[in-house]
């Protein structure tokens, strides 16, 4: 990793993981107190943040653009869900040991796919390996078969499409519509409180710090190399001795369980968790980070991830109307005008700037140029 | 013809109920409807609704109209001679201080002179009395229909009845029978009649019409004949006949399903097609993954609906051909979106399909809020144009809607028109040379940036008209084009690049196995399963159906 890199990533993870968690323990008058609610706000995006590094890994580095990662992501959510639902226990409104929506819908006996959520170990080994092995699965065999570029694109839009209808059917024992929600404790510790809220910011920063370790040090290897070359010239990869597949696989498998992860710490952090989380739009949202704050570089999907939520959550309370106006024109801008994302367009401001001040054209421009659609044949 | 129809109702109605014919007679009442016409003028609400169900069932036409006018409280009651007399009120007007009143009698309405109004008393509907009256008028107005001009109002009407299976109607229906020429109101006529016998027949009849009902695959007869087969009171024979009636209905409902299934399958598949041709040839020719293409067609949608209120306000009177004129103006409006699209943004992206993915993406987003701000979240309503609406029956039990025709229709003349412009026309045959090698046919001097503007704003066409035929099946609202989108890119996939036979069979083929697999699985799983599908058959095929072949590594 780069010295810069390294110093920067070093403060940040400070910042992040423990700077904000003390000034939200500070009392509320005080100039540099975060509220709850903000620090809750922050846990969200940094859930997000960990999904964009799998994204950015998948999409900057192998060139592989997948639409339906919100499944991923909906999968962790579920499995943490469904053990925080047990977890609820006879505490429910209806005082039954079955989740409320069962009472509902008149199942009198626990399904038997949701009987091993009530162990602890399982579940936290679920979040990751229930959307890995659906991953590895779904990408098994559409990389085998060589499905690529756009083609991989809108199975993959497929797949959000059937999974957000299956996940909104009752039949599935899954809360249907309403989802999952209503949770009381995790893993004992009372949802309400603020300090099991801070515990579970904390959770999402570290584990957002080693994410972004595992990511920087598979493209620092040379499967990373194998993977950047794939992006660029597939075809010339594969002619070289490599199996494209094999190493496509493998980083959409990554990926996969990274979005699982923030799944996972998304469900307890917002208290619910619905299908719309799943479907087509919330996918290509995801998309959108990744695009925005900078393809290719890891640190650009976390700032993508945690900018364009914020201008969000700010957007929807203030002119809902203009959200997907935004949304839409943030698609575009990003495509036309950053096509390296924020992290790019300011990386050659200040290559420009560097290059005025030191009027020694001879000197590279620091970024790298990133391509990442394949010329046409 | 209606006046002749109500003589021979009247008749009809005379042999049913027994009644002596005199037509001429003033109180034309045998002693049960000349009892129940004194307990009307009464106060007891039990007897008054016992004496109109008396009068009713006498079926006779004149009654009828006496209970319709009892009904609207024109009947009143005055005492001559010391007995009560019923008479029907007619005009009112005001002579001198004092207001007199047109009367006829209740029977034939022979005109009785102009009474003072204070000679009579009126005889009260109240609400109980008026429901008991309705049934009798309602029989007699399907009765009456059964000689409407409009086929399908016969056709109804003799539905009803034998829905009805009242054993009076049975002689109407008969003579109703002789007279009809049209097949499917015959049809109709004839299951009423022979429910009617099954209903209130002799055991002779009953079997009889057990065996026409399963001749004529009477669907709706199904519940009486079940109730006959486990009737203990029915002879063998009649139990036999409806056995052997229901198991011949089935098998005929086996054969209308599927049809009915084929059909419904061709007509989704025609949709996927009208929708997947534009995003097709736009796909092999330019290799843009067109996102925006669904909002293309709610823009084709949106179209229809402003020119559908444009005629409604300002040519009423030609209100149905705003069908005719929407469909050029909905492929129009989409195709200068289009059009605007591609020499805006698109051009400028050309050989970075993931980009254009998300560009078009983008562009969706917009201009589906576009039409959320300016027409509202709400669903619009756009009519039918009349000559749209209703169906063809092509055989028992099974209608097909017009609208659904006309789309199969308009998919395959949009298929016709595409084959004539890419294979018979000179801009055809430089879309064909540009979707096969670019670099070459901008050598030879095909001006590609101009094939690639025409060929999107026409696929964008398409969608719009797409949308434009959607209207008369679906709701038309800002997210429409949403509902097809990822269907139709599974056509796209599936069928391959660059080939119309492979889209157009890949429309046909995931339309019909849409359809055939939903009853067995339910809509949600049916599609899940079609994806599933689609991805095993992309391991044999991983470039759709029709693939081009050629040495290229990355085809």
């Amino acid at each position: 990793m780069p010295k810069r890199e390294t110093v920067a990533l070093g403060i940040g993870a400070i910042v992040v993981a423990v700077v904000l968690p003390l000034c939200n323990m500070l009392p509320a008058g005080s100039p540099l107190a975060i509220s709850n609610f903000t620090l809750n706000l922050f846990g969200k995006f940094l859930t997000y943040a960990i999904l964009a590094l799998g994204l950015d890994l998948l999409w900057g580095y192998a060139g592989v653009l997948s639409l339906g990662h919100g499944v991923f992501f909906g999968l962790g959510a579920y499995a943490m869900g469904m053990h925080l639902m047990l977890e609820i226990g006879s505490k429910s409104v209806y005082q039954s040991s079955l989740p409320d929506f069962m009472v509902w819908n008149q199942v009198t006996v626990l399904p038997l796919f949701w009987r091993p959520f009530h162990s602890t170990a399982f579940t936290l080994a679920a979040i990751v390996l229930v959307p890995a092995l659906f991953g590895f699965a779904f990408g098994y065999l559409a990389f085998r078969s060589r499905i690529r570029g756009v083609y991989f694109s809108i199975i993959t839009q497929a797949l959000a499409l059937s999974a957000w209808l299956v996940f909104n059917r009752n039949e599935m024992n899954l809360g249907g519509t309403n989802g999952l929600a209503d949770f009381k404790t995790v893993f004992g510790f009372p949802l309400h409180q603020p300090s099991t809220q801070r515990g579970l910011y904390v959770v999402t920063a570290l584990t957002l710090i080693g994410a972004y370790l595992l990511c920087r040090w598979i493209t620092l290897t040379r499967a990373g190399k194998v993977l950047v070359a794939i992006r660029d010239s597939e075809t010339r990869v594969l002619f070289s001795g490599y199996s494209p597949a094999a190493y496509k696989l493998f980083v959409f498998v990554v990926s996969a369980a990274l979005a699982g992860a923030a799944g996972a710490l998304y469900a307890p952090q917002v208290g619910i968790i619905t299908p719309a989380k799943i479907g087509v739009l919330p996918s290509i949202e995801m998309i959108v980070w990744v695009a925005a704050g900078g393809r290719g570089t890891l640190y650009g999907a976390v700032l993508g991830a945690f900018g364009v939520n914020w201008i969000q959550s700010w957007l929807t309370t203030s002119y809902p109307d203009l959200w997907l106006l935004f949304l839409g024109g943030l698609f575009m801008s990003a495509v036309l005008f950053f096509p390296d994302g924020v992290v790019g367009a300011i990386g050659r401001l200040g290559g420009r700037v560097r290059r005025l001040v030191s009027r020694r054209s001879d000197r590279a421009v620091s970024t790298p140029s990133v391509s990442l659609g394949r010329p046409m044949p | 013809m209606i006046s002749r129809l109500t003589v021979l109702l009247s008749l009809v109605a005379w042999l049913a109920a027994g009644a002596a014919g005199h037509a001429a007679a003033a109180p034309a009442a045998s002693p049960e409807v000349a009892a129940a016409l004194t307990d009307l003028t009464g106060d007891d609400a039990d007897k008054r609704e016992a004496a109109v169900t008396v009068i009713g069932q006498t079926r006779d036409p004149k009654w009828i109209q006496f209970l319709s006018a009892l009904r609207d409280g024109s009947v009143y009651a005055r005492t001559r001679a010391g007995q009560t007399e019923l008479v029907v009120g007619g005009s009112k007007a005001t002579k001198g201080d004092q207001d007199v009143i047109d009367i006829s009698a209740a029977y034939d309405r022979a005109s009785l002179g102009t009474v003072p109004l204070t000679d009579l008393k009126e005889v009260p509907a109240d609400r109980r009395l008026r429901l008991a009256i309705k049934p009798f008028l309602d029989a007699d107005e399907t009765q009456a229909q059964l000689a409407d001009p409009d086929a399908a109002v016969r056709r109804g009407a003799a539905v009803k009845l034998g829905n009805q299976a009242v054993a009076t109607a049975a002689p109407v229906v008969e003579d109703a029978l002789k007279k009809e020429s049209d097949r499917w109101v015959r049809h109709a006529l004839a299951e009423a009649l022979a429910l009617i016998h099954l209903a209130n027949g002799t055991p002779a009849q009953r079997a009889s019409a057990a065996r026409s009902l399963g001749d004529l695959h009477s669907e709706s007869a199904v519940p009486a004949l079940q109730r006959l087969v486990t009737d203990s009171t029915a002879s063998p024979a009649e139990r036999g006949a409806a056995m052997h009636a229901i198991r011949g209905i089935e098998r005929w409902g086996l054969l209308t399903r599927t049809v009915e299934t084929l059909f419904q399958g061709a007509s989704l598949g025609s949709i996927l097609l009208l929708m997947a041709l534009g995003l097709a040839v736009v796909f092999g020719l330019m290799g843009v993954i067109n996102m925006a293409h669904g909002e293309l067609m709610a823009l084709g949608a949106y179209a229809t609906f402003v020119v559908q209120n444009w005629f409604r306000a300002a040519w009423p009177a030609h209100f149905d051909s705003y069908f005719l004129v929407a469909l050029p103006v909905s492929f129009l409006v989409a195709a200068a979106v289009g059009l605007v699209l591609e020499r805006g943004v698109i051009r400028l992206l050309y050989g970075r399909p993931l980009e254009t993915l998300l560009l078009t993406w983008g562009a969706s987003l917009i201009i589906q809020q576009g039409l959320r701000l300016w027409f509202g979240a709400a669903n619009v309503d756009v009519s039918s144009p009349s000559w749209l609406s209703g169906g063809v029956p092509v055989m028992v039990g099974l209608t097909l809607p017009y609208n659904r025709v006309f789309i199969i229709g308009l998919a395959a003349v949009s298929v016709a028109a595409m084959y004539w412009l890419l294979f018979r026309t000179s801009a055809g045959l430089r879309i064909r040379a540009v979707t096969q090698n670019r670099a070459m046919s901008s050598c030879l001097g095909v001006r590609a940036g101009v094939v690639d503007a025409t060929t999107f704003a026409f696929g964008a066409g398409l969608a719009g008209l797409a949308g434009c035929a959607l209207t008369q099946i679906g709701n038309v609202g800002p997210s429409l084009g949403q509902n097809y989108i990822v269907d139709s890119f599974m056509v796209v996939v599936t069928g391959g690049v660059g080939k119309l036979a492979g889209t157009i069979l890949a429309s046909a083929g995931l339309g019909s196995l849409t359809k055939g697999i939903e009853p067995a699985l339910g809509a949600v799983f049916g599609k899940v399963a079609i994806l599933v599908g689609v991805i095993l058959f992309l391991q044999r095929r991983p470039a759709g159906l029709f693939a081009t072949r050629g040495r290229n590594a990355e085809a």
